[in-house]
């Protein structure tokens, strides 16, 4: 067996999918959170929530209302999205005006109450939702086995991503939205529903987040915490990568999601201790530290930790800008 | 937002107040109330006046102030328990430790402002939470039990509920002085201005980011003071003490109070602490849809809290 730094091939590439698969949830969970914040000035934290939401939808979907995963597919961004309208519309319309800090505190509050209510009902043990037939089983590629559903995942994602993309930075609608990012006061004068404007766009990033639910369901325990500890890791990509850009945003949460990925394998962690050991010889307490660090035990912290050093180095974030 | 009034018999007054709340604080183990339960609540309260001096005094919105808190009740409880160090050295340490732990994340959390200095809060927070879940003298998901309370000084016996009450008692005013006293500072109106203007406080030439990291250290140095003293009242630190929830928490306790105001936190501490204690055994996990909304209904229509609501009326009344 072909093996990479004492890892066989298989396990390394397979960590690696699994580094890719969380990866596209990082994007398009911060890909929505930059659109909102872009035009709301909110940081939604209950973005983590609606994640949840669509999870759950997909769980309801397949187990209770016969619809199928293909089904939730559709049916959860549909739902969360117009959960979003009844957010924007009843409670964050009245924080415009206000502190971010308070946009921020608000949906904090929208978190906690949509995680006690599905704790009251589903506990804390998760729930499994099954691979659809169609994407069940694994294709053999010849150096690694690659399971179908993690594929699927990949793509979707990555379509949703560029997507979402291709309609903000090269349409018309885009480039209304845009406007109305820099000046809504003007955009308003133009005759264009800015308010309406903006209501869409958060029920667009609530279904965003949405449909990644669904998407990670079959690979994951959904759990009504699932959301809350993923937005901590999300909030941490967005400063990394700064949410000035789209792109941007995207390209940060599969890059991190790959390095969280390979962290768990060791091999950053050997990689980076290995000129330490070179120069201080085979046991000295930095390259033991990198090791750990960067190591499986690390793969948790991993994200905060390179967040730390780009503070450091670049404040405003890897395609930020500073203002 | 500001408590500050030059008006003599509103100071008067509030002086008439808060007397009478400290004549209630010393009585209360006499008149029946539960000493652990006001224990509980009053290191909340320095918990969240350590906080508030940073978000109503300061302007900075730290997300993750329960890492500081629950850093200190962990380092505490350890130094107690499995090193025998005494009680009072244990509090200086897991100060000392909350205070260093404040001055890595400052450094890191000031290099950007506003939202962005909360979201690296709770990032930072959250990575110790996974060192706190990892490290091998925290008991992990156990946490670190049986916490002796022992002598403190080597002379007054903590094991004795109500001398214990008086040690938190006295700690609790003492935060309380300090920091009405470093708001009432110079130092503190330069933290007002960078509050009120950053730009501006900075074009004075105001060295702004060394102000905000020092409100920082001494801000998650008290926290930490808040939860060396938790351990010993309730004689375990647990995950919960570090977990996110509990940066929600002490942000709802100032929030619901009042930010920028003195009594505000203590209040909400006291609002918040009680309010879990009912609901506890009654409601399961509503309390947690309770907090929540609670939260959304105080950002939209309670802003000021209890004590800024109070002040705002107070003033209408005086004009009107």
């Amino acid at each position: 067996m072909t093996e990479i730094f004492g890892i066989p091939l298989q396990a390394f590439a397979g960590q690696l999918l699994l580094g890719l698969v969380n990866g596209s949830f990082y994007a398009m969970l911060s890909l929505g959170l930059a659109v909102i914040f872009g035009l709301l000035g909110i940081v939604n934290f209950a973005h983590g929530a609606l994640y949840m939401v669509g999870a759950y939808v997909a769980w309801f979907s397949v187990e209770k209302w016969g619809l199928g995963y293909w089904g939730a597919l559709v049916l959860a961004p549909v739902i969360v999205g117009a959960l979003g309208v009844v957010i924007e519309r009843t409670l964050l319309k009245h924080l415009y005006k206000l502190d971010p800090l308070y946009g921020l505190l608000l949906t904090f509050g929208l978190a906690l109450i949509a995680e006690g209510l599905f704790r009251d009902q589903f506990g804390v043990s998760g729930q499994q939702v099954n691979v659809p037939d169609a994407l069940q089983g694994a294709t053999n590629l010849g150096f690694m086995v690659l399971p179908n559903y993690r594929a699927w995942v990949v793509v979707a994602s990555l379509t949703v991503c560029l997507g979402t993309w291709f309609l903000i930075e090269k349409t018309r609608l885009g480039a209304t939205l845009r406007a109305g990012t820099e000046n809504p006061a003007l955009v308003q004068a133009f005759g264009i529903n800015v308010p309406r404007m903006v209501m869409f766009t958060y029920a667009g990033g609530a279904a965003l987040a949405a449909l990644a639910g669904v998407l990670a369901a079959p690979v994951i325990q959904v759990t009504p915490l699932m959301g809350s500890n993923l937005i901590i890791v999300v909030f941490a990509v967005v400063v990394i990568g700064g949410m000035g850009s789209i792109l941007g945003s995207i390209l940060t949460g599969l890059m991190l999601g790959v390095i969280e990925g390979l962290t768990r394998t060791g091999i950053l962690g050997m990689l980076l201790s290995w000129p330490c050991t070179k120069v201080f010889g085979p046991e000295n307490w930095l390259s033991e530290a990198l090791t750990k660090l960067f190591g499986p035990e690390g793969s948790s912290t991993i994200v905060f930790v390179i967040m730390a050093i780009v503070l450091m180095i670049r404040p405003a974030g890897l395609f930020g800008k500073e203002k | 937002m500001s408590t500050t009034n030059k008006n003599g018999s509103f100071q008067r007054k509030s002086f008439y107040a808060w007397s009478a709340v400290l004549v209630l604080l010393v009585a209360a183990p006499f008149i029946g109330i539960y000493p652990v339960f006001m224990m509980k609540a009053l290191c909340f309260a320095i918990f969240a006046c350590a906080f508030n001096l940073l978000l109503g005094f300061t302007g900075l919105l730290s997300f993750g102030h329960a890492a500081f808190m629950g850093s200190a009740a962990y380092v505490t409880g350890w130094l107690v328990r499995s090193a025998g160090w005494t009680p009072e050295f244990g509090i200086i340490a897991g100060t000392l430790v909350a205070a260093a732990l404040g001055l890595i994340v400052g450094l890191i959390a000031i290099r950007r402002q506003g939202i962005y200095f909360a979201m690296i809060t709770l990032a930072m927070a959250q990575m110790i939470f996974f060192v706190c879940l990892q490290a091998p003298f925290t008991g992990g998901e156990d946490g670190l039990q049986g916490v002796p309370r022992g002598k403190l000084f080597g002379v007054i016996p903590m094991a004795s509920d109500l001398a214990m009450y008086f040690v938190v008692l006295a700690v609790f005013v003492a935060v309380f002085l300090l920091i009405l006293r470093i708001v009432h500072s110079p130092y503190g109106q330069v933290l007002k201005a960078i509050r009120e203007n950053e730009p501006r406080a900075i074009s004075l030439g105001y060295d702004v980011d060394r102000y905000k990291l020092l409100a920082f250290v001494l801000s998650t140095g008290i926290a930490g003071l808040a939860g060396a003293m938790k351990t010993f009242v309730l004689g375990f630190a647990t995950l919960t003490d570090v977990h996110w929830s509990m940066s929600g928490e002490v942000i709802l306790m100032a929030l619901l109070g009042g930010m920028g105001t003195f009594a505000g936190p203590v209040l909400g501490a006291f609002t918040i602490i009680g309010l879990q204690d009912y609901l506890a055994d009654r409601v399961g996990s509503w309390v947690t849809v309770i907090i929540g909304v609670i939260f959304v209904v105080c950002v939209i229509a309670f802003r000021r809290g209890f004590v800024g609501e109070l002040i705002a009326w107070q003033k209408r009344n005086k004009t009107g």
